[in-house]
């Protein structure tokens, strides 16, 4: 059934970006760009309706044979739990290059464009593969864009904070090809057949051994991308020396490429060990949120500060998936969108303020509300939304993962809780140092407020938000088949640490139209 | 298909034809040169270019067959055929891209493109041996041109150097082998490689001590000419000083035929006893590879780091070698996807090389990609092929190595050679960022007066892509071929990828 609707959308980018490498003049570079990733956000979109949302199962699934010698297929489908970071991927590249299109990026045009659109094509491939080869293949792919993003058009230490993004994430993906080859080669030791197939992969019976070193593989790779403590020092590096567009798909993306490894690999590859695990995860996640917030409060450098916000962010994430419970796998779901949203359109929001004064130093700035009203207005609205209050979307996810979070594991909510607090501190005393108070520089005086075009990069930012807030059913109904079809496989109710609480599903027992107030209650 | 059904006409001299017709150019090469002007000898060139590709063409009638010649010292089958091909195709490269830097540089042409023939008729002969002497007159048929054409500058201080470094060592390793040679003929009363392989496997021999010495000699001879740690000093300075086509002909075709030897003395007559040698090649290829890459992270010669990188990928192939006989295919696939990257990279030195001396640090390549992008996306090609990066050749390669060595359980060696990777990409990369993210650089000829050059890196780009994006006929040839040299002497099963 609608067979070639992913294989274009994973390569109508690639095929852009080789078009525009044959364009000479600026705006028309610009302008294919942006049509050329408007097809692949129209095509998303297409595959969002006529998505199944009562399935578990991959769905548009294409397979051909590819190197039949290492049963290699080119297998890719799609399901609930890639279907909204392919949304997210699509809109938050079409903003990025709207947005550099701007004046952000004015050196060589055409190879931005290229590159982003090359990424484009690793990121929707790696959330699309069903092979294992081929989403190895993808996800190494996707690490040349963005080197050369961050290399060419970063600010600062850049070829520094692009090499150190470039080594950590090749340990660990390395060593998870390891991982794979040994993986495949037990599924070929107990099926006598050669297959990079994930499904297969998924019944390969394995000594504990075995499976705590391949988890042990697989987990180090993915927690180097997510990033989680203690191996996130490479993120503030990359985030505060890459150009805006850089950043926005670095944060909104890149990141949720490791926690969506978890989802996807890890733990359903691996359930026992993930089992075995939830308690240093959940450690580590809790140490992420606090310390990434503590970071962020002492940071002088504005997008250094969002960057060490992701750390605590991606920690929740962290927390919500290693719940192991409906509720919290759902509500990570749900955050690494939300954060997608709030953290890029954050991005997005410093580097306007970059183009205008070139520094991201907070001192630098005071008093803007006076100047640039409306900028202001939708600054503290995305950072509401950073935040978590209720009403706009970062609170449904936060909500999920701490009630997911407290079923399984008490303690953890209850030192996490403490990262919300932090965070709500330190972005708003942000909000006052840059905001509000006298114009202390004489150059504010003059800032000009939000153009046409970042107004138009804005508006979607905050509708997603707003939407995201108030109606989640729609979204987390289409995740639900799916994340129960994960921990169905991995037999996770029988693995609750916490026994006084049955895994109990309280936003899923309660009607879809109960369901929304009951957020929009919580909001009030 | 070649369209020369050599296997109809039964006549002893076909199954060397493309030797013959490669030696016999050579001759005509150095023949016409009495009568050629140095600066038009680019005619010289197309001649050897023309004579590589009829040999081409009749070694693909050979793909397929098998059998031996010549009382058993030649044989024939896909191994060598396949050995063959890749070997005149690096000679090809090299004469492509050696067109105008002959004339650029004052190199004699005659004496060039006909030392160059011979050197790839020795090649060819490793790779066609059928008996130990074979290897060693093809060792030695390789070898003695290559020595010349290091120090074919003449006036050229570091190619001198780099004349009379190779050929000491060169000579000693050559000694080493020879030596190896004797005692293995000591030991099993035969130099044939099917006999040797027979005598070794029915267990009489045991751990004969004449034998294994004779083994190890054997390992240091080849070790060598692969240029494997601790055997590798000569390396770093011959590809320095060598002019820069001659090293690109070393770092690949003498490699391949080292290999070609190497993998059918060693995976194809040795593998029963290899406990003994395996270990070895285990320490060696552990050493290679991380010997080479920590090395080549510290150059700031262009050449010289990819002289160290040469070595890291010999330690790849060794890591093949000591995972034994079922990783004969993964060797002769990554040797492939190998030749075609090292070639455009060279190929890439030389468009930016002026007077065969500047021009080649890393830093001339600065700010290329704004001088000239499609050079510079060529050599990205190359670099990242060269760090495993898919989709190019270089990863499917290193995969196909890697798993097939997990699969003999050899796992804490293969965990040294993805970091070695790490390591490789730290230096790989940063010819990118001298490319793409600095500025500056030097003056270079303008790229439009060198088709063949141009034609040479093109063609290598494509190939190494394709290679990778599609690798299965690839692989399966590779296969193919390891298991016409291994079945042919007496290896019952070897299984090919996974296949059940």
């Amino acid at each position: 059934m609608n067979g070639g609707a992913l294989t274009a959308l994973i390569f109508l980018p690639l095929i852009g970006a080789i078009f525009i490498l044959m364009q000479s003049e600026e705006r028309a570079i610009w302008n294919s760009a942006f049509i050329f990733s408007l097809l692949p956000l129209a095509l998303s979109f297409y595959v969002f309706f006529e998505f199944n949302p009562q399935s578990g199962d991959y769905q548009f699934v294409e397979q051909y044979d590819w190197i039949p010698q290492f049963g290699i297929t080119y297998h890719i489908g799609i399901d609930g739990i890639s279907l909204f970071l392919v949304l997210l991927t699509t809109i938050l590249i079409t903003l990025s290059i709207l947005y550099s299109g701007g004046g952000d990026i004015e050196e060589r045009p055409r190879e931005f464009c290229f590159f982003m659109l090359v990424l484009e094509t690793g990121l929707l491939g790696a959330l699309l593969s069903v092979d294992l080869f081929l989403f190895y293949m993808f996800w190494e792919i996707m690490l040349i864009p963005m080197y050369f993003l961050i290399g060419i058009w970063g600010h600062g230490r850049k070829i520094y904070a692009a090499i150190k993004f470039v080594l950590f994430t090749m340990v660990g993906s390395l060593l998870m090809l390891v991982a794979i080859l040994y993986l495949v080669y037990q599924a070929h030791i107990h099926f006598n057949r050669t297959s990079f197939d994930l499904p297969l992969l998924y019944q390969v019976p394995l000594t504990p051994t075995q499976a705590r070193w391949l988890f042990a593989a697989f987990a180090l790779a993915f927690a180097i991308k997510v990033p989680m403590w203690p191996v996130h020092t490479w993120l503030p590096d990359a985030h505060t020396n890459a150009p805006t567009a850089g950043s926005v798909i670095l944060a909104g993306v890149m990141l949720k490429m490791g926690t969506y490894g978890f989802l996807r690999f890890a733990i359903p590859l691996f359930p026992a060990v993930a089992v075995e695990a939830i308690p240093l995860f959940m450690a580590l996640a809790v140490i992420g949120i606090i310390y990434g917030a503590l970071v962020a409060m002492m940071q002088s450098d504005l997008k250094r500060l969002v960057a060490y916000s992701s750390v605590s962010h991606l920690g929740f994430v962290m927390l919500g998936i290693f719940a192991l419970n409906p509720q919290g796998i759902d509500g990570a779901l749900y955050q690494m969108l939300n954060h997608g949203v709030s953290t890029g359109g954050l991005f997005l929001l410093v580097g306007m303020l970059y183009v205008r004064r070139h520094t991201h130093e907070i001192s630098e700035f005071g008093g803007l509300w006076k100047r640039v009203p409306v900028y202001a207005a939708i600054f503290m609205a995305v950072m509401l939304s950073s935040i978590g209050l209720p009403g706009l979307n970062g609170f449904v996810g936060e909500f999920l993962i701490m009630l997911g979070g407290f079923l399984r594991l008490r303690l953890a909510v209850v030192i996490a809780v403490f990262g919300v607090i932090l965070e709500a501190l330190y972005m708003l005393w942000t909000y006052e140092r840059v905001w509000f108070g006298p114009i202390t520089k004489a150059v504010n005086e003059t800032m000009r407020e939000l153009s046409g075009r970042e107004i138009a990069v804005m508006v979607p930012v905050l509708a997603l938000m707003l939407l995201m807030g108030l109606f989640p059913r729609p979204l987390i109904s289409r995740m639900e088949p799916s994340v129960n079809a994960m921990l169905a496989r991995g037999n996770f109710a029988q693995a609750q640490l916490d026994t006084e609480h049955p895994p109990n599903r309280l936003v899923a027992l309660l009607p879809a139209s109960t369901h929304e107030p009951l957020i929009a209650a919580a909001a009030r | 298909m070649s369209p020369f059904n050599l296997a109809a006409i039964n006549f002893v001299w076909l199954p060397i034809l493309p030797m013959v017709i490669v030696a016999v150019a050579a001759i005509v090469v150095l023949l016409a040169g009495v009568h050629v002007d140095d600066s038009e000898s680019e005619g010289l060139g197309l001649v050897a270019l023309a004579s590589l590709g009829v040999a081409f063409v009749f070694t693909l009638g050979i793909l397929g067959q098998n059998g031996v010649a010549f009382a058993g010292a030649i044989s024939i089958d896909s191994f060598a055929a396949f050995f063959e091909l890749v070997i005149l195709i690096a000679a090809m490269f090299t004469v492509m891209m050696s067109l105008d830097y002959a004339a650029d540089n004052n190199i004699a042409g005659a004496e060039y493109y006909s030392l160059l023939l011979f050197s790839t008729v020795g090649m060819m002969l490793m790779a066609t041996a059928g008996d130990l002497i074979v290897i060693f007159l093809g060792l030695e048929t390789m070898s003695i041109p290559v020595y010349v054409l290091a120090g074919i500058m003449r006036r050229n201080a570091k190619s001198n150097e780099a004349a009379i470094k190779y050929f000491l060592l060169g000579a000693f390793s050559t000694g080493f082998l020879l030596y190896g040679i004797a005692l293995v003929y000591g030991a099993t009363g035969t130099i044939k490689l099917g006999p040797i392989h027979d005598a070794i496997a029915s267990g009489s021999m045991g751990a004969n001590p004449l034998l294994l010495l004779g083994i190890g000699l054997m390992l240091i001879g080849f070790g060598f000419k692969v240029a494997a740690v601790p055997f590798h000093m000569w390396t770093p300075d011959v590809y320095e000083g060598a002019p820069t086509p001659v090293t690109a002909f070393m770092a690949v075709g003498v490699k391949l035929a080292a290999f070609a030897a190497f993998v059918r003395v060693f995976l194809v007559d040795f593998p029963s006893i290899g406990a003994h040698w395996q270990t070895v090649l285990w320490v060696v290829a552990a050493l290679t590879m991380t010997g080479g890459n920590l090395i080549a992270a510290v150059q700031t010669n262009i050449k010289r780091m990819l002289a160290y990188s040469a070595i890291a990928h010999a330690g790849y192939l060794l890591l093949g070698m000591a995972a034994g006989v079922q990783s004969g295919p993964a060797i002769l696939y990554y040797l492939l996807g190998y030749a075609f990257t090292n070639l455009g990279a060279f190929g890439a030195v030389i468009a930016l090389e002026r007077r065969g001396e500047v021009g080649n640090q890393i830093s001339d390549f600065r700010g290329l990609a704004a001088r000239q992008p499609l050079l510079a996306g060529a050599m990205a090609i190359f670099l990242l092929s060269l760090a495993g990066i898919p989709p190019m050749a270089g990863f499917v390669g290193k995969f196909y190595i890697f798993s097939e060595a997990l699969r003999q359980g050899y796992v804490g060696l293969v965990i040294i050679a993805v970091l070695n990777t790490v390591v490789s990409a730290y230096y790989y990369y940063y010819v990118l960022v001298a490319m793409y993210m600095q500025e500056g650089g030097s003056e270079m000829k303008r790229l439009s007066n060198r088709p063949a050059l141009v034609a040479a890196i093109g063609l290598a780009a494509i190939a190494t892509i394709l290679i990778g994006i599609y690798p299965q006929p690839y692989m399966a040839s590779a296969a193919n071929a390891f298991h016409s040299a291994s079945g042919a002497e007496g290896i019952h099963t070897v299984a090919g990828a996974f296949d059940p």
